[in-house]
């Protein structure tokens, strides 16, 4: 099961995932590594990320251009990344693999490349 | 060869989920029509404005090819439809018109008088359909050919691929008037299921509309987006994607990463083509004939 809050924070939005392969194990996430992704057309930078499983971390999302999504599937997940706003979603691999992630929002030409994964290891 | 709804129904049943035809004739249909027989033609993605030969060293040959080709049909479709993105997208509000306008220019010489369009996210989601709507009307609607319901549904105007509320509210008002057992034909641009949701193939909310659909018993939806011919079934309702006319994508799910597929300089024009599909009533069953388009 998955569940997403979503809490306006300090003028960042708040996306807190939890269950299914990134799971709350009881961890506190406030100390967690902030990963920054940068979204614009047609690419996230970084465009993949590497996490070990059981360490949290938040991913802090910004747009530099226009609306993109960001969309994890094979998790459920997703959120609109919206330029000026940043959105932090806060995660705690619990099983390892491969997990692409991909703007979900039509953004132009380019849009079908935009998209990165996430691998998680032991 | 051909793929009926018997033919594939048979084949899932046996544990088969994806099936394939080959290549069939152009004039498959010929001196063979019923007076409860039709067919129609499907061309799909031809993205009008792309010119990367990398993937197309004929961008700009390839639609009048296709149009040549369906106006040597004998006899001619009772209609022809084009599911979606039918111009490359831009930025530009006015570079959209004037892809809109050369394609609409094509097209129009098309020898059958009855043409269907369809918005893709390539023409549509970036304005929310307004230039396309310019040029062909309606996002969505639906017409009747000699007993059978046909459905175009828009899949592609709002930029993060849903129907919405408003236009499943008319679904639902639409499909409340068809008896469960009316032949009913789906037309969309993504699919409505999801095929392949890493790689944007899929509809938000595409699962309310086959929830919507499901009561009803002779249901076949025609798409496009995935440019290349996929068949799947979500229970009885079949799904049949057909192939662009502008460059050929991978299988979903044969590689993590979605990517164009060159050119063949060897085989040209490989992996392009259009479909006939030959309906019969009542049952709404429909014979389907790809036909590839090649050199000369």
């Amino acid at each position: 099961m998955i569940s997403v809050m979503r809490q306006p924070a300090r003028g960042l939005l708040a996306v807190l995932l939890f269950g299914g392969s990134f799971a709350s194990s009881g961890q506190d996430v406030k100390d967690a590594r902030v990963i920054r992704i940068n979204a614009s057309m047609f690419h996230y930078s970084p465009a993949r990320i590497e996490l070990r499983t059981g360490v949290p971390v938040t991913l802090e999302l910004r747009s530099l251009d226009r609306l993109h999504g960001f969309n994890i599937p094979d998790l459920g997940v997703r959120a609109d990344v919206l330029p000026g706003q940043a959105v932090r979603v806060d995660i705690l691999p619990e099983k390892a693999g491969r997990y692409l992630f991909l703007c979900d929002i039509f953004c132009g030409d380019g849009h079908d490349e935009m998209g990165g994964i996430i691998v998680v290891s032991d | 060869m051909s793929l009926n709804r018997r033919d594939f129904l048979k084949l899932t049943a046996v544990g088969g989920a994806v099936f394939s035809s080959g290549l069939g004739g152009m004039n498959v249909l010929a001196g063979s029509r019923k007076q409860d027989e039709f067919y129609f033609v499907q061309l799909s993605d031809t993205h009008w404005g792309f010119e990367d030969t990398r993937f197309n060293a004929d961008p700009k040959g390839t639609l009048p090819k296709a149009v040549a080709l369906v106006n040597r049909l004998d006899p001619q479709p009772d209609f022809i439809v084009f599911t979606g993105d039918l111009t490359h997208t831009t930025d530009d509000p006015g570079i959209r018109r004037k892809r809109l306008a050369e394609f609409q220019t094509i097209v129009a010489k098309l020898r059958c008088g009855s043409v269907r369009f369809m918005p893709g996210e390539h023409d549509a989601s970036l304005d929310a359909g307004t230039a396309y709507k310019e040029f062909f009307g309606d996002l969505n609607y639906t017409f009747d050919h000699k007993g059978m319901h046909f459905i175009a549904l828009d899949n592609v105007s709002d930029p993060r691929a849903r129907l919405g509320d408003g236009q499943l509210a008319w679904l639902r008002e639409d499909l409340r008037q068809r008896d469960r057992d009316a032949p009913i034909v789906v037309l969309a641009h993504r699919p409505l299921f999801d095929l392949a949701p890493g790689w944007g193939w899929s509809t938000q909310d595409g699962a309310k509309a086959m929830a919507l659909l499901m009561p009803y018993r002779n249901v076949t939806v025609f798409y496009g987006h995935i440019h290349q011919e996929h068949h799947h079934a979500t229970g009885h309702i079949l799904h049949h994607s057909a192939k662009s006319l502008i460059f050929p994508l991978p299988v979903p799910g044969s590689v993590e990463k979605k990517y164009k597929i060159a050119w063949n300089t060897e085989k040209p024009y490989r992996g392009l083509g259009l479909r006939n599909v030959g309906a019969t009533l009542p049952d709404a069953d429909f014979d389907i004939h790809e036909i590839g388009l090649k050199r000369g």
